[in-house]
């Protein structure tokens, strides 16, 4: 089956800066693909590349069997977009908004009018119907904006940090209705800084930094891959001038970051052993997941 | 730079929604709308119309007032083109990303820099229609003649659309407009023959008047409200669809660059 998405070693440049570097995605039908990486990786540039709203330097795209930027509009007629940025139309509500860009597709408005009540209903915003957008919250006006991008009733979803500035709960209901998008069989390619996000809803990432793919495959994979099965965060005022004499010793890679030693280990009990006969120090015995790849791919260093 | 930036603009009928769109959002604010639109150049008119009316003898066979109406829908024409090109522009360009939501749906820069132009024009439209509302029920012009500054109305909006969307694709903020309104706006509204005759001005100052699309504008205007054939007519039609064309094409090279890189 060919991919719905596919690229292949594209690249992209901004005032000589390699944003996009040899970059190869495929993604299939009914997958939610995750891209994780940190600021100023090249998330959005690629999604933006994809959707042929900018020309990458060099690759190939195909979206929906389309040739990317070429056919590009016809292939957004069955994409629907979330954006990093709000860009709800303030002026109008809820209800408006979504007449208002069903017909950019170039549907009826009677045919929109039809889906509006149950967009609202998907996105809990039924009792909003008649709200102007400036007096929603942050996490309504978010999932208007995935109602939006529903409204063509869309093959496939481009979904750039969705839950970003959410409280728990509205992320939550977020997931929920991302979840069943995909049981619905659409094909998600969605970013994210939550290591958890993406742990549960991802059935496939890829991890850029510097506009390189430094890492892909299902959450599993990835800790598999790439780390120690398990992890004993160590802390307290003098976790520092333990793990300098102890650390290496119990662990197989550690790292030091503000107050807390992360031991990465196969084996926790000797350690865990161990720490039970220090007052002084705190500690956390956990399985590995996702963050901890992640800081291990791209460090521990604050980008930008 | 990239030769697919310099691509002729691709037209078709995708402008419409965006232009219903721009259309939902001024119908819950038209009263205060046409109030603007109204009240600045009617205010204009009748103060130096009456104020100067009388002190002037008659210009071109017609009342001070008369000669001022044509300039008055000309000028006011202009002005709401150009605002609604540059700030409402820059607003759903820049500040309420409203060109970025739209482009994620299938239609493309072409399809709204066209229905940008459009939008501006109808503005224009709107406004002179206001005007000459006023000055026909003042009897200020009696001619079916008359009718023909309607469209005329809205070629005007066209020309200065696209020339305030060449401004809009190069403002890196709203206070760049500023220049445009001083430097460009207001002096043309000065030697274009708004409020006087273009002959009354010095030899060099006449030459650029007459390559400004204002004079080309007032130069169809002023017969046309007293009833007469407006000399070399399509020359001057020619001219506002040529800055018309520019503009639109200019203004689109000028966003893709900014845009779509
Ligand atoms: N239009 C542009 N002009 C110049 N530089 C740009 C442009 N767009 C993006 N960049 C640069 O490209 C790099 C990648 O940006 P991009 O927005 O793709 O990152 P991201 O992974 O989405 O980051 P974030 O997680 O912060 O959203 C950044 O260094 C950014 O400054
Ligand atoms: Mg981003």
């Amino acid at each position: 089956m060919t991919p719905i998405i596919q690229a292949s070693n594209l690249q992209k440049s901004y005032s000589g800066q390699r944003v996009v570097d040899g970059l190869n995605l495929s993604i299939h039908k009914g997958e939610c693909f995750g891209l994780l990486g940190p600021n100023g990786a090249g998330k959005t540039t690629t999604l933006r590349m994809l959707l042929g709203l900018i020309s990458p330097d060099a690759g190939e795209i195909s979206l929906l069997n389309l040739p990317v930027p070429q056919a590009a509009r016809e292939a957004r007629i069955r994409v629907g977009v979330v954006p990093q940025m709000d860009n709800l139309d303030p002026d109008f509500t809820v209800a408006e908004n979504l007449l208002v860009y069903g017909r950019y597709f170039g549907l009826k408005d009677s045919e929109i009018e039809a889906r509006i009540p149950s967009l609202l209903e998907f996105a809990s915003l039924t009792n909003k119907r008649n709200a102007k957008v400036p007096t929603l919250s942050g996490g309504m006006k978010r999932r208007l904006t995935l109602a939006r991008a529903l409204v063509n009733d869309p093959d496939v979803l481009f979904l750039d940090e969705p839950t970003t500035g959410l409280d728990p709960q509205a992320r939550h209901l977020i997931w929920q209705r991302l979840r069943e998008l995909t049981q619905q069989g659409k094909t998600l390619l969605l970013t994210t800084h939550f290591m958890d996000e993406a742990e549960r809803l991802c059935h496939r990432l890829a991890v850029l930094d510097n506009g390189k793919l430094i890492s892909q495959g299902t959450p599993r994979e990835l800790i598999e891959q790439n780390i120690e099965p398990q992890v004993v965060e160590v802390f307290g005022e003098t976790a520092e001038a333990w793990a300098n004499i102890n650390a290496a010793h119990y662990s197989q890679r550690f790292e030091l970051s503000g107050e807390t030693v992360f031991c990465y280990l196969h084996d926790a009990q000797p350690l865990v052993a161990h720490l039970q006969t220090q007052n002084s120090l705190r500690y956390l015995h956990r399985p590995a997941n996702l963050e901890d790849v992640f800081l291990k791919l791209t460090g521990r260093e604050m980008r930008e | 730079m990239s030769i697919r930036d310099f691509a002729l603009p691709e037209l078709s009928m995708r402008f419409f929604p965006i232009w219903q769109r721009h259309w939902l959002v001024w119908k819950k604010v038209a009263a205060a709308s046409i109030m603007g639109h109204l009240a600045d150049p009617v205010i204009y008119m009748l103060g130096l119309g009456y104020g100067l009316g009388s002190l002037l003898p008659q210009m071109g066979g017609t009342s001070y007032m008369t000669f001022l109406a044509a300039g008055t829908v000309c000028y006011s024409t202009m002005n709401s083109a150009s605002f609604e090109a540059l700030y409402s522009g820059f607003s759903r360009m820049h500040e309420q990303r409203t060109w970025e939501a739209i482009l994620n749906t299938p239609i493309t820069l072409d399809d709204i820099v066209l229905s940008e132009i459009l939008w501006a024009a109808t503005k224009s439209l709107m406004s002179g229609i206001a005007v000459l509302v006023v000055i026909w029920l003042l009897g200020l012009s009696h001619s079916v003649m008359s009718l023909w500054m309607i469209p005329l109305a809205l070629l005007v909006g066209l020309a200065f659309a696209g020339l305030g969307l060449i401004m809009t694709a190069l403002a890196p903020s709203y206070d760049f407009f500023l220049y445009y309104f001083t430097l460009v706006i207001t002096p043309m509204m000065m030697i274009s023959g708004v409020f006087f005759p273009v002959n009354q001005l010095p030899e060099s100052v006449q030459m650029v008047s007459n390559v400004l699309p204002l004079t080309h504008a007032i130069d169809l205007a002023r017969p046309l409200m007293t009833g007469a054939v407006p000399p070399a007519a399509l020359l001057h039609i020619a001219v506002l669809l040529a800055y018309t064309l520019f503009g639109f094409y200019v203004s689109l090279v000028l966003f893709r660059r900014r845009l779509s890189r």
